[in-house]
C-alpha cells in the first residue's frame, strides 16, 4: 500500500538479545557504583534513535487491572490465562461478522516490526519493539459498512484466572474504542508479539491494540470482540472518571490531567538516577495531527 | 508479663530505637540501586518511604492507647517514633523532588497547587515541621507541658492527611490505603471519650 508507514528503524536496530539480557545488570551495577551521569535518558527523543526497553522491563512493569492493580501483578498472575485456543467475535456494521478462531482472523496478515514509544497516562514511558500488523489491513478484510464511524474492542473476562475481575476493581469487561479514521491510520497496530517472541500474557496475548500516539490505556489487551459502530463507544476509564480520561486520550504535554502533569515523563529502565524527559506532542508522532484538524484538543482530550 | 515488658523497655535507650529505625533507609536505597525494587526503582522507593512514614505515625499513635488499655508504657519512645517519621517523610519528599521530578521546579510547584493529593501531602509535611523541631526536652521546658501537648495533637490531623494522600494517589479504590485510614480512625476514636471523662488529667495525646 502506498500510504504504508515506514519504520526508520529496522530489525537490526533492535538491541541484540545478549545485550538486552545483560543491560539491566550493567545499569544496576552502574547505579550501585554511582556512575549516574552515564544513564541519562535521551532529552531530544524525537531525533535520537529509540533504544527499546529490555524484554524483562516490558514484561515486569505492566498495567492490566484484570490481573491486579500493582505493576508486578500482571506478570505474577497472567500466566494462568489460556490463550490457545482463542476466539474473537466480530460484529456490528461489518460485511464479514462472526466468531473467528484467532488464526482464521489474522493468519493471513503480514507481521511487521514496529519500534514505538509507549507512553502511559501515569507519566512513564517505554520503547517497545512490537511485531504486528496494521489494523487497517484487518479492517479491509472485515469490510466496515457505510455507516461505521467507530471501532470498539473488548478484553477477555475470565474470573477464574483474573483476581482483579473477582475484586471488581474496574467495571469489566475492559472496553476501548477508536474513531474509524484513527483505526485506519497506518501507525495503528494489532500486536501479536514483541522482540520476535509471542506476546507474554501480561502484555496482552494473544492479540492487542497498539496506538502509539495515545496514552497506553487506549491500547487494549487480549481482545475477544471487535465491533464496528456508528456511535462513539464507551471506554472503561472514561466511564470511571470522565474528567480524567477522555475518549481521545492523545498524548499531549499541553493538556493538563487532573492527576498527573503530562509535561514530562519518566523513562523506565534508566535506574535510580535517570532524569525525566519532556513529553512530545502525539508522543512524537506528528503525522497523526491531520486526524484532529479543527478540533480543540483541550476539549476533546 | 506486662511489668516485665515495661522493665525491659526502660532499659532500651531511645537512641538505639532511633538508629534501628533508620536502617531501612540505606537498605531500601541499596535494593533500589541493585534492581531489588523492580524496573522502576524511583517510584517504588518513593512509595516505600511514604509507607514507612505513615506506619511510624501510626506506631506513635499506638503509644497512648497501649498505656491506657494494656498498661504497657512505651511513652519515652513516642517522640523517637515521631522524629523517625519526619526523617522518612523528608526522604520521601526528597526522592520526589530530586529523583522522580528531576528538580523540575516549575512543574513541581504547579503540581503542589493543582493536584489535590500532592497539595494534601505537602500540607501534612509542613505541619510535621514544627512538631519535629520541638521534639526535644528543651522545647518542652520552654513551652510548658500543656502547651507542648496541645501543639503536638496536630499529629491527629497529619495522620488523617497522610491517609488521604495515600488513598488519592491510587487510580481506583484500593483496599490497602483504606485499611490505613481505618486503623488511624480507630486509634483516634480510642482517645475521644476517655479523654472527656478524665478531663485532661491523663491527656497524654
Amino acid at each position: 500500500m502506498a500510504h504504508r508507514w515506514t519504520n526508520t528503524l529496522t530489525r537490526n536496530d533492535i538491541t541484540p538479545k545478549a545485550l538486552w539480557l545483560n543491560r539491566r545488570a550493567v545499569l544496576g551495577g552502574m547505579a550501585a557504583g554511582g556512575l549516574a551521569g552515564g544513564i541519562a535518558a535521551p532529552a531530544a527523543a524525537q531525533s535520537a534513535p529509540l533504544e527499546p526497553n529490555t524484554l524483562e522491563e516490558i514484561r515486569s512493569y505492566n498495567n492490566f487491572y484484570e490481573f491486579g492493580t500493582g505493576k508486578g501483578d500482571p506478570a505474577e498472575n497472567a500466566g494462568a490465562m489460556q490463550t490457545d485456543p482463542w476466539q474473537v467475535t466480530v460484529d456490528g456494521l461489518v460485511d464479514n461478522p462472526g466468531t473467528y478462531a484467532l488464526d482464521d482472523l489474522i493468519g493471513d496478515m503480514t507481521i511487521e516490526d514496529r519500534i514505538y514509544r509507549f507512553r502511559c497516562v501515569e507519566a512513564w514511558s517505554m520503547v517497545v519493539p512490537w511485531n504486528g500488523f496494521e489494523l487497517g489491513d484487518l479492517l479491509q478484510k472485515l469490510g466496515p459498512q457505510e455507516g461505521a464511524k467507530f471501532i470498539a474492542f473488548e478484553t477477555a473476562v475470565i474470573p477464574e484466572v483474573m483476581p482483579g475481575v473477582r475484586r471488581r476493581v474496574l467495571d469489566f469487561p475492559y472496553v476501548e474504542g477508536l474513531r474509524l479514521d484513527e483505526a485506519m491510520h497506518p501507525l495503528t497496530l494489532m500486536a501479536t508479539g514483541l522482540y520476535g517472541e509471542p506476546l507474554a500474557n501480561q502484555n496482552g496475548a494473544p492479540l492487542r491494540l497498539v496506538v502509539p500516539w495515545k496514552y497506553g490505556f487506549k491500547s487494549i489487551k487480549s481482545i475477544v470482540r471487535i465491533t464496528l459502530t456508528d456511535e462513539m463507544p464507551p471506554t472503561t476509564w472514561n466511564r470511571l472518571n470522565a474528567r480524567e480520561y477522555g475518549f481521545y486520550s492523545n498524548v499531549n504535554p499541553n493538556v493538563d490531567h487532573p492527576r498527573w502533569s503530562q509535561a514530562s515523563e519518566r523513562v523506565i529502565g534508566g535506574g535510580l538516577f535517570s532524569s525525566r524527559q519532556d513529553t512530545l506532542m502525539f508522543n512524537g508522532y506528528p503525522e497523526v495531527a491531520p486526524l484532529y484538524e479543527g478540533m480543540d484538543l483541550s476539549v476533546a482530550y | 508479663m506486662i511489668d516485665a515488658l515495661n522493665r525491659a523497655a526502660r532499659k532500651v535507650p531511645t537512641w538505639a530505637v532511633f538508629v534501628l529505625g533508620l536502617l531501612p533507609i540505606p537498605y531500601l536505597f541499596y535494593r533500589a540501586a541493585t534492581g531489588g525494587l523492580g524496573v522502576e526503582p524511583i517510584t517504588a522507593l518513593e512509595r516505600e518511604m511514604g509507607l514507612w512514614t505513615l506506619q511510624l505515625i501510626i506506631a506513635g499513635l499506638c503509644i497512648t492507647p497501649l498505656r491506657r488499655f494494656a498498661g504497657v508504657n512505651l511513652i519515652k519512645f513516642r517522640r523517637t517514633l515521631g522524629v523517625l517519621s519526619f526523617v522518612y517523610v523528608v526522604v520521601h519528599l526528597g526522592i520526589w523532588v530530586g529523583l522522580d521530578m528531576s528538580l523540575r521546579w516549575g512543574q513541581m510547584w504547579a503540581d503542589i497547587l493543582k493536584r489535590p493529593y500532592i497539595t494534601i501531602g505537602m500540607v501534612a509535611f509542613v505541619l510535621m515541621i514544627p512538631l519535629a523541631v520541638t521534639s526535644n526536652n528543651l522545647s518542652i521546658r520552654k513551652m510548658g507541658g500543656a502547651a507542648w501537648r496541645k501543639m503536638h495533637k496536630a499529629v491527629y490531623a497529619i495522620a488523617l492527611l497522610g491517609a488521604a494522600h495515600f488513598i488519592m494517589v491510587q487510580k481506583v479504590w484500593e483496599a490497602e490505603p483504606l485499611i490505613y485510614l481505618a486503623v488511624i480512625l480507630g486509634l483516634l476514636a480510642l482517645r475521644a471519650r476517655p479523654l472527656q471523662k478524665t478531663s485532661g488529667v491523663r491527656a497524654g495525646g
